[in-house]
């Protein structure tokens, strides 16, 4: 629904506008009013939105997954354990299918982690789109983004996690020299073509984590803009639309949360793997 | 999309998250499943024994209990050869008694009827005197003697 005094074009604008709080070039810090202040700030900003729906929502997931964890029975489950543990059994079944039994200690809770969080993240997504900023805007907040997957800092903060985590292990099991080796030798084993091996190998290793974040990011804020243009249609034909899409949407915030675990179980598995190639 | 210091905040947060996670909620979910699935897969080997066992069990009574008749068919029919026996045994002894009883009385008879005998033979004289005696008292009379002889020879 568009406000009397926005157009479709600032309504879409403002719907994808985070609350972000930065450095003026003058040095003081506030909120940024508008894409001038955006870039005026640059990198010195953080999206407040976002912090706080993804803090709010880990909080949330902790406190579930901590509350049953701490009144474990290894009898009959109650029902919020239940959950948990369906969870954490998926979560195993899936490393156990890809990652296979190495000893890891990170691996488990790491996905678990990621499953559960991206999926409340992505949630949110399924809120109608404009409760929650219109709520806030009456509280005198002037943006207030709700999922906080569709914000690329969020999404690439986490695959930025895994990549860190992918290099650790890769200089673990493989050390350094055999890491080093595996970025030049490969996919032409002779000497004088090194460096053309290193700059494919080189992409390659960036292009993961990149690709891990923006495909979470691109398919929740795609998924986001159509709420946003079903939103400007009529009040009494919006529900024609925003159903049938809020239903479609559930698989993609699920599937999401899921290819974006399954990813960091790959990536990893692939830092563990010695002497395949 | 700007790329600012809200990744480094969601980097932090993420690492916090798995390191709490990793803390305080995987090992003790997963220990527990862990736990539950050793308690069934023992529960259900034990039911398997028992199943097992059971089988034995049953299988132990049935031989024992074959036995059981057996021998018990055994025993009738010994009892049954026993009783016919001693049912025999005792028709013999029957028969014997019988015999020993029925010769006893014979020989009693045959006894009484010598003596009897002996007796009417001893008392023939007496009776001979004493019908003389009597001829000699009276007249003599045809037919009175006649019919103290008739009375006599019916004494006899």
């Amino acid at each position: 629904m568009a406000g009397d005094t926005l157009t479709s074009a600032e309504y879409i604008q403002h719907h994808l506008t985070n609350l972000t709080y930065g450095r003026f070039e003058d040095g003081h810090w506030g909120f940024a009013h508008g894409a001038d202040d955006l870039t005026e700030m640059g990198f010195w900003a953080i999206n407040v939105d976002t912090m706080f729906w993804s803090l709010f929502l880990g909080f949330l997931f902790l406190g579930i997954f901590a509350t049953a964890a701490r009144k474990v029975t290894t009898g009959v489950p109650g029902t919020l354990q239940n959950c948990c543990e369906i969870a954490v059994e998926f979560v195993d079944d899936n490393i156990a299918q890809v990652f296979g039994n190495r000893p890891n200690p990170i691996i488990g809770p790491l996905s678990l982690t990621i499953l559960i969080w991206v999926f409340l993240m992505n949630l949110m997504d399924l809120v109608p789109v404009d409760f929650i900023p219109h709520a806030a805007q009456l509280a005198g907040i002037p943006y207030f983004k709700v999922v906080a997957t569709t914000d690329p800092n969020a999404t690439l903060g986490m695959s930025l996690g895994v990549f860190v985590l992918v290099i650790y292990y890769n200089l673990k099991i493989k050390g350094p020299i055999k890491f080093g080796a595996s970025l030049v030798t490969h996919p032409i084993p002779h000497w004088s073509m090194y460096w053309f091996n290193f700059i494919l190998e080189f992409v390659d290793m960036i292009a993961k984590p990149l690709s891990h974040g923006l495909r979470l990011f691109g398919n929740l804020y795609a998924g986001e803009m159509i709420f946003i243009l079903i939103a400007l249609l009529p009040f009494y034909a919006q529900w024609a639309l925003s159903l049938p899409w809020a239903i479609f949407h559930i698989l993609i915030i699920c599937l999401q949360a899921f290819v974006f675990m399954i990813l960091t179980i790959v990536y990893l598995t692939q830092a563990h793997e010695t002497g395949e190639h | 999309m700007n790329i600012n210091l809200t990744m480094l905040g969601q980097l932090i947060s993420f690492v916090m998250f798995v390191v709490f996670c990793m803390k305080f909620v995987w090992p003790y979910i997963g220990e527990a499943m862990r736990e539950r699935q050793k308690l069934i897969a023992t529960g259900l080997d034990n039911a398997v024994a028992a199943e097992m066992k059971l089988e034995a069990a049953s299988a132990s009574a049935a031989t024992e209990l074959d036995d059981a008749k057996k021998q018990a068919a055994e025993l009738i029919v010994q009892a049954r050869n026993r009783a016919s026996q001693i049912v025999e045994d005792a028709k013999g002894q029957g028969r014997e008694e019988a015999d020993r009883i029925i010769h006893g009385a014979q020989a009693e008879i045959d006894q009484e009827i010598s003596r009897a005998r002996e007796e009417l033979r001893a008392r023939v004289g007496e009776l001979a005197i004493e019908g003389a005696e009597k001829i000699l008292e009276n007249t003599i009379n045809q037919a009175e003697h006649s019919e103290m002889l008739n009375r006599l020879s019916a004494q006899l």
